[in-house]
């Protein structure tokens, strides 16, 4: 097992490596003279005065792709990302300030996808055919087609344009003054936690208004699928023999449910738990937009329309890398709930 | 005809062919129902009335009322429903074909290749699609076709997976077996025993991605990374109503109709795919035909 776990994290840097050089060929499809001018600020107005040619040599921005990949990935190693145009900061540091934005989001939505959906699934499964069953049926064909900037632009309509209960962005003024002004700790970077262990509830408060409508937006659409894998995985499981045996004995049907059935059903929804975690990255990027919530997603799309790809190649290699680490440790929680899976 | 006859006797699936048949039919005649106006160099641009920059209720001239800008919105609704069409079917089309090949092709040789395939898949499978579709076409540059491009490029990825799975179980069939022990070429094998019984669950992943495809083409153009400007494309539509998604003060749905209609569309047109797809698999599968 535990060589496994170092065998798997020795191949991790390769992985990186790979996908570094991929994003980074994206980038030579830009003439040097383009990814120049994008750390001149006006260039236009200024242009002509711009030796823009000795600036080209000076930064290697014309030699082959390995040379110019080789000075990045040296850069990299030392730990220089870079400076990203777009934030008007290092990269390394407009990712330690957006990351925990984007963070504190996926983990409210991995809550609603994982508890609503394992929950619903369940009943679903166990009123088959009946009423919940045909309901769930239905409202997830319309989960899964609904995109996540209509249901979001939907939800801003209602709840904000015209309830006015939850706001859009990622905190209101008097608490963005309260977290970067005052003596408060930013532990974390993530305002539910760290405003409570500031002991400031009315942040906490605040943040958490800010988050509702956007976790909700992006977790419906995996909400559903994760509700129809537990139903159909669930059926499946509840035709076993060693169901029949459970019940056979005198098993309340509740215990079958939740013990003998529902462990073994669970198999499938944590491999979906892989693809969820992707698609939550993704899913970032617009319900960001949508909500105007500074994260990573807002920042990466910021970063793609200004050709900041100092930017784009540090933001990959961390999303790339959770990815990797994300299937690492589902493939390890795989011998946790199936001791017939032999890790090789 | 079998598959239709099952396929009809489900409500839901029926619905979702219903759906696609809809839009399918609004493409077609989208020249009929929306016609351009006679100065109007290319169809696929949005016919202005007027360009007022506050949005206009749906009136004689634009029966479903306008953007801010002037832009018609049955006209946009009718031609981006073209525009849908075309990125589904081209997007899926070549996704397709290209993973079934190198799915299908590395599990039937086997070897090196087919662990090379699986490697290349691997890397693109642990990157975020929507993120990487964004970063290829900012850099290929403005335009639908150029988002189609980097769709083709990251999307096949799923079928090359899900292809190889059925082929290494297909490939130790008897009938493949009886195919080779009288001496036919492994290309023959591979074309006319292998991939007629490999490709259904290909062809269900094809229709749930036709409405997936479409629906991440119009992500794109909502954040402003897709088609022009004015171009006839839903998400580009929902994007122009976000200004005033709040309405008048006192007046909070005054302007409901920039982005209830081209929001109904999307949402209808990628519910009839997924319907439909949902369906064909229930309809395919047969371990599904026994549970029912």
């Amino acid at each position: 097992m535990l060589f496994y776990i170092v065998k798997r994290l020795l191949v991790l840097p390769l992985v990186l490596f790979l996908l570094s050089a991929l994003v980074f060929s994206l980038v030579l499809f830009l003439s040097p003279y383009e990814r120049l001018a994008v750390f001149i600020p006006n260039a236009d107005s200024v242009g002509s005065n711009i030796p823009f040619d000795e600036l080209v040599e000076r930064y290697g921005l014309n030699r082959p792709f390995h040379q110019q990949y080789a000075l990045w990935l040296s850069q990299v190693l030392r730990g220089n990302l870079g400076w990203s145009p777009s934030a008007r900061m290092p990269v390394a540091a407009a990712i330690a300030k957006y990351f925990p934005a984007t963070v504190e989001l996926m983990l409210l939505g991995a809550v609603i996808i994982f508890a609503g959906g394992i929950a619903l699934g369940t009943y679903a499964a166990t009123h088959h055919n009946r009423l919940p069953d045909q309901v769930a049926r239905v409202a997830t064909s319309f989960g899964v087609a609904l995109p996540e900037f209509v249901f979001g632009l939907l939800l801003l309509v209602v709840f904000y344009g015209w309830l006015k209960l939850f706001p859009p962005g990622r905190l209101s003024t008097w608490a963005e003054d309260v977290v970067y002004l005052s003596d408060f700790h930013r532990y974390t970077g993530m305002h539910l936690i760290d405003s409570l262990l500031n002991g400031r509830f009315d942040v906490f408060a605040d943040a958490l208004r800010h988050l509702v409508l956007p976790s909700i937006a992006y977790s419906i659409g995996m909400l559903s699928t994760m509700l129809r894998m537990m139903r159909s995985s669930l059926l499946e499981t509840l035709q076993m023999d060693y169901v029949t045996t459970a019940r056979a004995k005198g098993v309340t049907e509740r215990v079958v449910t939740i013990k003998h059935a529902r462990r073994n059903a669970l198999l499938p929804v944590v491999t979906l738990a892989g693809s969820i975690v992707a698609k939550m990255l993704g899913g970032a990027v617009i319900v960001e937009t949508v909500f105007n919530y500074r994260g990573m997603g807002k920042f990466i799309v910021s970063a793609a329309q200004g050709l900041d790809f100092p930017a784009i190649l540090g933001a990959s290699l961390l999303i790339g890398l959770i990815i990797i680490l994300t299937n690492l440790v589902i493939d390890l929680l795989y011998t946790v709930l199936d001791p017939t899976v032999r890790l090789e | 005809m079998d598959t239709l006859r099952r396929l009809a006797k489900r409500p839901l699936g029926m619905a979702g062919l219903i759906l696609v048949l809809f839009w399918t039919v609004i493409a077609l005649t989208a020249p009929l129902i929306a016609p351009p106006g006679e100065r109007q160099r290319d169809p696929y641009t949005i016919r202005r009335i007027g360009f007022s920059s506050i949005p206009q209720p749906p009136s004689d001239k634009a029966r479903l009322g306008t953007t801010g800008g002037g832009y018609d919105i049955l006209y946009g609704i009718v031609w981006g429903s073209r525009t849908a069409l075309r990125v589904g079917l081209i997007v899926v089309g070549a996704t397709t074909l290209i993973g079934t090949m190198l799915g299908g092709v590395g599990a039937y040789v086997g070897g090196w290749i087919d662990s090379l395939v699986m490697r290349i898949t691997d890397l693109f499978m642990s990157f975020p699609f929507l993120i990487a579709v964004i970063v290829m076409s900012i850099v290929l540059g403005k335009g639908l076709d150029k988002v189609i491009v980097a769709l083709v490029v990251f999307g096949w990825r799923r079928y090359a997976r899900v292809m190889r799975s059925e082929v290494l179980s297909v490939k130790e069939r008897d009938y493949v077996s009886a195919a080779e022990s009288i001496g036919a070429g492994r290309l023959r094998i591979f074309m006319c025993h292998i991939l007629p019984n490999s490709i259904y669950p290909v062809f269900v992943l094809s229709a749930l991605d036709i409405g997936s495809m479409v629906l991440i083409a119009a992500s794109l153009s909502f954040i402003g990374v897709g088609a022009e400007p004015g171009y006839a494309d839903w998400g580009q539509m929902i994007n122009f109503s976000r200004n005033w998604l709040l309405g008048a003060v006192g007046d909070p749905f005054r302007y409901w109709y920039t982005y209830v209609w081209p929001s109904v569309a999307i949402l209808t047109f990628v519910l009839g795919w997924t319907l439909l797809g949902d369906t064909l698999r229930d309809v395919l599968d047969p371990r599904m035909r026994r549970m029912k």
